[in-house]
């Protein structure tokens, strides 16, 4: 399909004066593409020039298409020097390429240049026209679709879920190249833009191809992420879920003919399966799900990777590891065919169920009703690597030459360096794999991968909750058909996945297993952690909030191999602490379950930072959490002992507050009934597990007694105390504040369309003398919570709010330096409507019908309404007071003794599960507009009464970003495609630019603004997903010098708000309404 | 520990009109920090001092990228970098070229200078505006003026559109460009009774009948020059003083008229000749510029402290000046009925403007 792409420049405006004397510019335009370049003429003395171009077009085929991104210049014509570049365009031309997509790219794009920033704007028009070639042997993959949300997009119906899909480029940094030293910083700075960006391109265009081999239309949870390996080289790399889509309404569907997958489910049933343990640790080894696969004697020998190469050598099939098609060609076929074979060579051990496609993995986080059918837990491997500089392929080509890149691929001499890197990651992948086994699980959700950079060494993490899917979605038995039989017990109820996936008797860990609270039928586990969102029918009591556990660890400088050793040394202790802290802050909300868990570990020059943020929910279907008891050593001492009792009732004191607080008041079930564990499963002897088992058991367990799982701390060392005390530091949100790490909070349904998406990034010094690890931790615990502290400051207009999908990152920039980076949406919720839903929906429509309805479309009302600062702040008093009641049971009589300083038993349950039930949190679909009708009167009254006229012919629409899927009180009516943007900023001038704040606050409100710009030109009027994935920030005040990457995507999209589509769908196509407006000449 | 880096960037630009305001008066990060402490703002939310210090930095980081482009305010329309809806544009912008009464009393009529930049320290130390805030406010009127300086059309207009400035208060900005402009005198001692609300009038006042614009909108010129012609025709009226017979004859309609209607009557009868000598010299000096200038300083000597000094009400003073421009379209021998109604029309509104304590 080789096409033709047309470019216009039509005007430019707000260029910087360029020269001095006249105070104007002589402005022209550069149109790159490929090795093709086109030129404007020169638009003489004027900072808003009128090039009104011709259609320059460029004849190429797809593939650079797929690769390539247009490349607009803008630069000051000179007469007499050479010419000045103002800045550039960088416009991914990939949402053109499918169909239902964008058709034009056309708008006011920021020209920005990396040392001074944007600089002006410039209109522009693309289109690209497609010629149909059906060439088979074609390595374009147009037509795939990409989303980097993480379930099915809304307009879309999911006909099968295909699976994993991954894949990774690797190339020289243009940073550490040999011409790097005698070019410009803002030479270097748009090679290394420009090598990621067709590194993307071709990295996704590569994803398509496999997505294409598997029959699938589209990636869903596209994962894009870059590792700068710094003199080793720059990866981007890539994972997601194949998908086949099918756009709701629409009539014809597109059905892969290859959907015969019934016979081979039955191949395997579970319960066949001799020894669904087979994973290679016994159970002595404590930390049976983690992995450290660095093993010092064998991982830093040059040239093999790791110590089992044989795990990771079989997928090379010169597509890289992993998922080849079932229906490629012949070539494809044969290749499928020997990795088969190498697979159940492999080790000897019966991976049967994974025969067909090499990880069942998902990096979805919500899932279509019914799919997910049981949960196991989480499961996660981490590994310490060496980035080896030597095997680094030789230098190829210079920068410049578009092309050069692309050699890596060709050049079989330097091939080996992806495959070095895919071997890393399959052998991890191939770890978590057999996680998921230990869990009696088929598949992996929720996954994700990432990494952690220091100097040489370099952590590959990667982790994601081992789960039981259900077949019917997926194509052809990735996941095998043992999961029928339960599947017919289980799906009528909705806490069917909280359910143990693993047989009982043959527990991967200890844990604390009763019946299930709501069907009393099957087993569930104690406490459940999950790196999923809560499914949508999960009965949930009370809201939920975010928890997080945070930890340093200092280690020693070191060099290499030695530097490795100790990390991976450290890594299974901050595990356990990370794991412990979860535990405990869980226990102390007074919770049972984690969501959307994300542990992420980063590796400095002399420390290791871990922090794990998840929100916590009292699932309906698990038991009550035990409280947390303190035990001290010394019990003769009694001012000891009154210390501890003081603790003790400090904690207790907490826990009942905290319960208060997210109104959890679980309806009182006796705990004689129900609540009783199971007897010691390894002591009984081995049953069958079925149904009717199972009631019996229920019966004879009426009588067991009832004494809850228990926690208890032990004082031992003033270290315990350190933790307890921590414990208690964290501060509770402000009243009328909620948080969490995931899509929605459980527990609030009532959104209004208010949203605010906000990245803030502190960095701290340490003060460097006598550094303990307490000292450290304390340091970043403050630095978390007055950064939480700060935000709910700033957002305190919104209350009642929630800040969502809450997510942090941590980096080590320097060796006295912590940052973190927040990335959050704030959506202010409508506590009374809840309770008075029908009424107040009468009033509403009444009230809306009485409104201007013009004025509402053309002021978002978002933005009108923050001057409503006297939004009501209904008290939550009476929630809380129902919520009192139970609450005070004394831990003491819950508590079993779980030693504390048990590492190995601790850390095996690490591999935790969940359980919920189900309450309805319909996202999206909730009667939003109350308050948007409250808001508008008063912003828009006051302006008016004012001084209207100045300012309501503004041109700029109104784009909105949020983390999440969706767009509260709106309807997503269109996917534009993704945005995945890179972006380099330097200076040589920090102080006058505002020192480090400074800079970097101007430079994200740019990538904002670039973000937004593009959005805007696809038409569209709202990124959803959006993630910042790197923001690496370097500084060096001394010479007065920063530079900062900022890597960030998301899907573009169309929305429409609710209360207009009412009006608007009896007349039109509303998508064609809502862009028109969104693209801005709005007149009043 | 120290904070190296503290920001927080919304999609949308968070706006604290609160603290705006502290920037736009000048405070330094320090003393705004301590002035929202003592609006009680820790108590209300429960926040710590360093919470409020990280907050007042942000924002004052904002406005300070924000200022640049509040410079030239369609541009804030405009640009692509900060997202802030239209209501929260208006109120940056209209909260930026507000100025203090104070300030602009002290400024009114005086060249926008660097020399006048000079004695902001001064006017800062007098008033207790920051000097940061006088700056601003010096600023805002010297760059409204550049701008609309060559500019043909309506003064008010012009502004309104390149500054986007409500009406209130592009009226305002084209009195001061107007008195900038013409140098009006207002600071000596005899003024400072008059509030800039006074001035403002009269520029209006004048702008509306006494400049080239006025006459004719197509004309070269614009709003800000007065009708340089207009002026020198002014000195016609000086017959009405000059010849004796017709100040007499002037004199007698007026106290004819007024009658029994005057509570000032007896004052008023043996004052006449002053005042309309007063009002009539006054028109006939403003051919030159040094006595434009003084115009307000004149009015104020010649009529409006004699009045005072006699305790006329303000409304005898209405039913006078009246009278007083009327009975002119009386006075056969006087041919210059439209140039005495374009003079007087305007003073007198100017005149009861100006006539109060």
């Amino acid at each position: 399909m080789p096409g033709k792409l047309k470019v216009k420049i039509v005007a430019g405006r707000h260029l910087p004066v360029m020269d001095r004397a006249s105070d104007l510019t002589d402005a022209f335009v550069e149109v790159k593409f490929g090795n093709t370049t086109f030129k404007t003429d020169v638009y003489l003395k004027s900072l808003n020039p009128q090039w009104n171009s011709e259609w320059f077009k460029f004849e190429v085929d797809d593939e650079d298409l797929q690769d390539e991104p247009l490349q607009i210049t803008v630069l000051d014509h000179d007469t007499y020097s050479a010419n000045d570049a103002i800045g550039k365009v960088y416009i991914d031309i990939d949402p053109l390429l499918y169909s239902e997509a964008a058709t034009v790219i056309s708008g006011w794009f920021p020209i920005y240049d990396t040392i001074h920033g944007i600089r002006g704007e410039i209109n522009v028009v693309v289109k690209v026209d497609l010629f149909n070639d059906l060439n088979r042997f074609r390595q374009s993959s147009c037509g795939v679709k990409f989303f980097c949300t993480t379930s099915i997009p809304k307009c879309y119906r999911a006909v099968i879920i295909h699976g994993f899909v991954e894949e990774l480029v690797v190339n020289e940094d243009p940073e550490y190249q040999w011409i790097d030293r005698i070019r410009t910083p803002r030479a270097s700075n748009e090679a290394r833009q420009r090598l990621i960006s067709l590194m993307s391109g071709e990295l996704q265009r590569k994803i398509g191809l496999k997505v294409l081999e598997m029959r699938g239309n589209a990636v869903v949870g596209y994962l894009q992420c870059f590792d700068l390996e710094g003199e080793s080289g720059l990866v981007v790399r890539a994972i997601g879920t194949a998908c086949t889509l099918d756009k709701l309404s629409s009539p014809a569907a597109f059905l892969p003919a290859c959907n015969s997958p019934s016979k081979e489910m039955k191949e395997i049933p579970f319960n066949e399966d001799p020894n669904p343990n087979t994973h290679s640790s016994g159970p002595s080894t404590p930390l049976k799900n983690q992995t450290y696969s660095f093993s010092p004697s064998k991982s830093y020998s040059r040239q093999s990777s790791s110590s089992d190469t044989d795990l990771s050598l079989t997928p090379k099939t010169g597509m890289g590891s992993g998922s080849a098609g079932k229906e490629g060609g012949p070539f494809k076929a044969l290749l499928r065919q020997q990795t088969q074979s190498a697979l159940e060579q492999r080790g000897g051990s019966p991976h049967r169920f994974c025969r067909r496609r090499e990880f069942p993995f998902f990096t979805l986080t919500a899932f279509p009703p019914g799919f997910l059918v049981h949960v196991g837990g989480v499961v996660s491997a981490r590994s310490v690597k060496l980035l080896d500089r030597i095997h680094n392929p030789a230098f190829v080509g210079i920068m410049g030459n578009t092309r050069s890149y692309k050699l890596l691929d060709w050049n079989s001499f330097n091939s080996d360096e992806p495959e070095t890197r895919d071997a890393w990651w399959a052998e991890i992948r191939q770890e978590i794999k057999s996680h998921a086994k230990a869990l009696g699980c088929h598949a992996v959700v929720g996954y994700s991968e990432s990494t952690s950079i220091c100097e040489e060494v370099c952590i590959l993490s990667a982790s994601g909750t081992a789960a039981v899917l259900n077949p019917r979605f997926l194509q052809d038995g990735t996941v095998e058909g043992c999961l029928e039989q339960r599947l017919e017990e289980n799906l009528p109820t909705r806490c069917g996945f909280c359910h143990i996936p693993y047989d009982e008797l043959n527990m991967p860990f200890p844990a604390h297993l009763t019946y299930c609270y709501n069907c009393r039928k099957q087993k569930v586990p104690d406490v459940l952690f999950t790196t999923i969102d809560l499914p949508t029918d999960a009965t949930v009591i009370g809201k939920g909030c975010l928890i997080q556990a945070r930890l340093c660890r200092l280690k020693k400088k070191a060099q290499a191999e030695a530097n490795a050793t100790a990390i991976s040394n450290l890594l299974p202790f901050m595990e356990y602490e990370v794991h412990t802290q979860l535990m405990n802050k869980l226990k102390l909300k007074g919770m049972n379950a984690l969501f959307g868990l994300r542990i992420q570990i980063t590796v400095g020059e002399n420390m290791l930072m871990g922090l794990a943020s998840a929100t916590g929910v009292y699932l309906a279907a698990l038991p009550t959490p035990g409280g947390i008891q303190i035990a001290g050593k010394t019990p003769n001492d009694g001012s000891y002992e009154q210390h501890i009792s003081h603790m003790q009732k400090k904690i207790n004191d907490t826990i009942a507050k905290n319960k208060e607080l997210y109104e959890i008041s679980p309806p009182e079930i006796s705990e004689e009934i129900i609540g009783s564990p199971i007897p010691e499963p390894r002591q009984r002897s081995r049953l069958l597990r079925s149904q009717s088992e199972s009631s019996d058991e229920v019966t004879e367990l009426d009588l067991s007694h009832g004494k809850k799982d228990a926690f208890v701390l032990e004082i031992d060392d003033t270290d315990a105390m350190e933790d307890v005390h921590s414990l208690l530091t964290d501060v509770p949100p402000p009243s009328g504040f909620y948080s969490c790490n995931t899509e929605i909070m459980p527990g609030i349904n009532n959104w209004t369309s208010e949203i605010q998406m906000f990245t803030s990034v502190r960095v701290i010094r340490l003060s460097s003398l006598n550094l303990t690890n307490q000292a450290l931790n304390k340091n970043f615990n403050d630095l978390c919570e007055n950064l939480l502290k700060s935000l709910y400051f700033k957002l305190r207009s919104m209350i009642p709010c929630c800040l969502c999908h809450v997510n942090f990152t941590v980096s080590l920039p320097e060796d006295e330096l912590i940052q973190v980076t927040v990335t959050a949406v704030a959506i202010t919720f409508d506590k009374n409507q809840a309770l008075q839903t029908t009424k107040t929906h009468v009033e509403k429509s009444l009230q809306r019908a009485s409104t201007d309805n013009e004025e509402l479309l053309q002021f978002p009302l978002e933005l009108c309404s923050d001057s409503l600062s006297s939004h009501p702040l209904p008290p939550a008093k009476e929630h809380l007071e129902s919520a009192s009641s139970n609450s005070g049971i004394p831990a003491a009589q819950r508590a079993t003794s779980v030693d504390y300083s048990s590492f190995a038993d601790r850390c095996s349950s690490w591999i935790e599960l969940i359980k919920l039930k189900a309450q309805t949190i319909r996202r999206g679909s909730i009667k939003t507009t109350v308050t948007v009708e409250k808001a508008s009167p008063v912003g828009d009254g006051n302006f008016r009464n004012r001084s209207a006229p100045p300012c309501a012919n503004s041109t700029v629409g109104v784009v909105k970003m949020t983390p999440l899927s969706f767009i509260p009180g709106a309807k997503i009516t269109k996917y534009l495609g993704i945005i995945n943007m890179f972006f380099i900023r330097e200076t040589t001038s920090l102080r006058e630019e505002g020192g480090v704040s400074g800079f970097l606050h101007a430079f994200i409100a740019e990538v904002f603004a670039m973000v937004r710009a593009h959005v805007a030109a696809l038409g569209g009027n709202a990124v959803v997903s959006y993630i910042m994935k790197q923001c690496v920030f370097m500084e060096n005040p001394n010479k007065n010098q920063a530079q900062c990457l900022i890597n960030v995507s998301g899907d573009a999209v169309v929305f429409v708000r609710e209360s207009d589509l009412e009006v608007v769908s009896t007349q039109q196509p509303t998508a064609n309404c809502q862009s028109s407006c969104t693209e801005g000449e709005v007149t009043t | 520990m120290t904070s190296e880096l503290d920001i927080f960037v919304g999609n949308t630009t968070l706006i604290d009109e609160d603290v705006y305001r502290l920037w736009l008066d000048g405070y330094s990060v320090t003393d705004a920090v301590a002035l929202r402490v003592r609006s009680g703002i820790l108590e209300q939310t429960g926040a710590t001092a360093a919470v409020l210090q990280s907050d007042t930095m942000d924002h004052y980081r904002t406005f300070h990228m924000l200022e640049r482009l509040l410079h030239a305010p369609p541009k804030l329309l405009h640009q692509l970098i900060f997202q802030i809806p239209p209501s929260r544009q208006a109120l940056l912008i209209e909260r930026y070229y507000a100025f203090d009464e104070a300030f602009v009393r002290e400024v009114l009529g005086k060249k926008l200078s660097k020399g006048t930049k000079k004695d902001l320290d001064d006017i800062s130390t007098k008033t207790g505006i920051t000097l940061k805030s006088c700056r601003r406010q010096f600023d805002n009127f010297k760059r409204v003026f550049k701008v609309v300086e060559e500019m043909r059309g309506s003064l008010v207009d012009n502004i309104q559109q390149h500054f986007l400035l409500s009406d209130r208060l592009a009226r305002d900005y084209a009195a001061i460009v107007f008195f900038a402009n013409n140098r009006f005198e207002t600071g000596k001692k005899k003024l400072q009774y008059l509030s800039f609300g006074d001035f403002a009038f009269c520029a209006e006042l004048m702008i509306q009948n006494w400049t080239l614009g006025a006459v004719d909108s197509q004309m070269d010129d614009m709003d800000m020059d007065l009708d340089k012609e207009f002026l020198q025709d002014l000195k016609e009226l000086k017959v009405l003083v000059a010849d004796k017979d017709l100040l007499d004859l002037h004199k007698s309609l007026v106290c004819t008229a007024l009658r029994g209607k005057l509570g000032v009557f007896s004052e008023m009868e043996a004052n006449f000749k002053n005042l309309s000598r007063g009002l009539v010299n006054v028109a006939a000096k403003l051919t030159h510029n040094k006595d434009v200038r003084d115009l307000f300083v004149d009015l104020v000597e010649k009529f409006v402290e004699p009045c005072r000094s006699d305790h006329w009400p303000l409304s005898d003073v209405r039913f006078f000046l009246n009278q007083y421009s009327a009975s002119v379209h009386s006075l056969d021998g006087f041919r210059h009925q439209t140039l005495w109604d374009r003079y007087m029309g305007t003073l007198r509104g100017c005149l009861l403007r100006l006539y109060h304590d």
